[in-house]
């Protein structure tokens, strides 16, 4: 089973990419199951969200503290939260941020790798709502779910143009990501 | 169809698969996204269905007692502080024996003011008549929603059904659930036609006053009824499982076999618990799935082979110092003349997060109990002891 934890302020969409990581990994013909903190939910403020994935029914309900994956959508959390709290040795931190991750200086033996999210959504979308960036880019980084199985789950959520706006999202951060590795 | 759906979507679709024909219902998080899913259907034309806006959980339940006793096949949701509002209509529900189907989304009571999720809601309307089942998935508040109205509906019954999901556990968690076509559950569920109802053709009272040499013969009517209910709630799950192949019996066993302690829940604190209990050789869990009528012959059976038991339970029953859960089994293990140990474990009160070093702990005090050392009757887990 893995599990992954996501970091966001509230109207950014944290919630939304855990759902969107759980659909794909389903349309993978994975068992999945996404949750988020259940905040009081404040616009701006930090909020969690969680997926899990694996080979069968997933039947614990708790949260997750060891996490094999940390997805950062806002660069500024890391200042106000440890988003590396929990972090397994060998497990991966995907943040949102312009700079590289040895500029970050992350105090973990995670392996961390930044996309600048913010500049693809903007670029792409034209607003600064970075979740289905995000998930493109953890698509490349982890290759727990497809391109294939992320875009299924993009137009499966959204409809019109806002699905082939964020499905492009998805395109370019998964391709970003990629060649970076 | 398999899809990945929130519970409360999971439970908004059994709602329009059982055809439902009025829908009153008042905004409580965490059971909002129910009816808000369920008004979109109705405004969408997916279901043909009333939906009726009211101004508080009271009002609500009283329209669907007035759209039951016409003949109308009835849902409701609610929560918490909801649910405690419609604590006097509760009983008016199922004292004129509507069989009214309601979701409750768990959630823990006031004050302090709190929105996420415990039992202590649909705990404390245990006596008010109501069948109760409380589920562990998605899936499972799915069937149980479809399975509640043959139950309601079974002219041997003719009492009203509670279904109970953890608060944002169930309703905010997205899994796969196997959706039903409508062909099979019409298959399962003939409409409603009741044997009497209110109708301006052929007036009737319902509802009327019910004097001293009266009340009593009511009662023992709807006593009887949650009798007879036991047994049509296993033969509902059972005809269900022919047809969807799923059953979930009114009670689950998990690795009670060999088990010396064993742990016992309700609701979906369950799924924690068996991937724990996976790591133990002698330790078992029983998920008590019908809650109300309590089916005492089967969580006796489920415990006899046990030492000690223990109630992991998110309410905590005041001034009895321990869950109300706890005392119901102890009342089992005395009326079937079992000398089983049982030990009550309060935990994710308010919505704490039960962890699995939480379980952990209640089966390392169990065994303790097991070996015969003294142990604390009461545990709670996860407390901040610090804060005290």
């Amino acid at each position: 089973m893995k599990e992954i934890r996501f970091h966001g302020r509230g109207g950014q969409g944290a919630v939304t990419a855990a759902d969107l990581l759980a659909m794909a990994a389903f349309y993978e013909g994975r068992y999945s199951q996404s949750f988020p903190s259940f905040g009081t939910e404040r616009r701006g403020a930090p909020v969690l969200a969680f997926a899990r994935i694996a080979n069968s029914f997933i039947r614990r309900r708790s949260q997750i503290y060891s996490p094999d994956y940390v997805v950062v959508l806002d660069p500024s959390l890391i200042e106000v939260v440890d988003v590396t709290q929990g972090i397994r040795d060998d497990g991966k931190i995907l943040i949102n941020s312009e700079k590289s991750p040895d500029e970050l200086g992350l105090e973990t033996k995670a392996e961390v790798h930044t996309i600048n999210a913010t500049k693809i959504a903007l670029d792409v979308l034209g607003v600064p709502i970075v979740n289905t960036a995000m998930i493109g880019a953890f698509g490349a980084m982890s290759g727990e779910v497809s391109l294939e199985a992320i875009v299924k789950a993009v137009k499966n959520r959204f409809s019109g143009s806002l699905a082939e706006k964020n499905v492009r999202a998805v395109e370019v951060a998964y391709q970003k990501m990629e060649e970076r590795l | 169809m398999k899809e990945m759906l929130h519970g409360s979507k999971a439970v908004a679709k059994a709602v329009k698969l059982c055809d439902v024909d009025v829908v009153a219902a008042y905004p409580i998080t965490p059971q909002t996204p129910i009816v808000e899913y369920i008004a979109q259907m109705v405004a969408d034309g997916e279901l043909g269905a009333e939906y009726i806006m009211v101004e508080s959980e009271h009002s609500a339940m009283s329209a669907c007692i007035g759209a039951s006793a016409t003949g109308a096949r009835t849902f409701t949701a609610t929560s918490s502080q909801g649910l405690a509002y419609m604590h006097e209509v509760l009983w008016i529900a199922s004292g004129m024996r509507l069989p009214i189907v309601m979701v409750n989304a768990n959630r823990a009571l006031s004050a302090p003011i709190n929105i996420w999720n415990d039992q202590s809601d649909s705990i404390s309307e245990r006596d008010s008549g109501w069948v109760q089942i409380y589920v562990e998935t998605n899936q499972e508040a799915l069937d149980s929603v479809i399975q509640a109205y043959r139950i309601a509906e079974d002219k041997e019954v003719l009492l009203p059904v509670m279904v109970c999901m953890d608060g944002f556990v169930l309703t905010h968690t997205m899994e796969p659930v196997d959706v039903p076509s409508q062909e099979k559950v019409n298959e399962f569920l003939p409409p409603f036609e009741p044997e009497v109802k209110l109708d301006p053709e052929q007036p009737m009272t319902m509802g009327a006053l019910g004097e001293p040499q009266w009340y009593m013969e009511f009662r023992k009517q709807q006593d009887e009824a949650m009798g007879r209910a036991l047994s049509r709630v296993k033969d509902v799950d059972e005809e269900f499982g022919r047809i969807f192949g799923r059953s979930y019996g009114v009670l689950e066993e998990y690795n009670t076999a060999n088990a010396e302690v064993v742990l016992l829940t309700i609701g979906s604190l369950a799924g924690t618990i068996k991937d724990v209990v996976d790591s133990y050789e002698d330790v078992g869990l029983v998920r008590l799935r019908l809650f109300r009528p309590l089916p005492e012959e089967d969580i006796a059976k489920a415990l006899e082979g046990a030492s000690v038991v223990g109630v992991l339970e998110k309410d905590i029953a005041l001034g009895l110092r321990e869950g109300a859960l706890c005392t119901e089994v102890k009342k089992v293990c005395y009326d079937h003349g079992l000398s089983t140990k049982v030990l009550s474990f309060v935990c994710g009160l308010g919505g704490r997060d039960v962890r699995m070093e939480d379980v952990e702990k209640a089966i390392e005090v169990c065994r303790r109990a097991a070996k015969g050392e003294k142990v604390s009757r009461t545990t709670w887990l996860g407390l901040r002891e610090a804060v005290l």
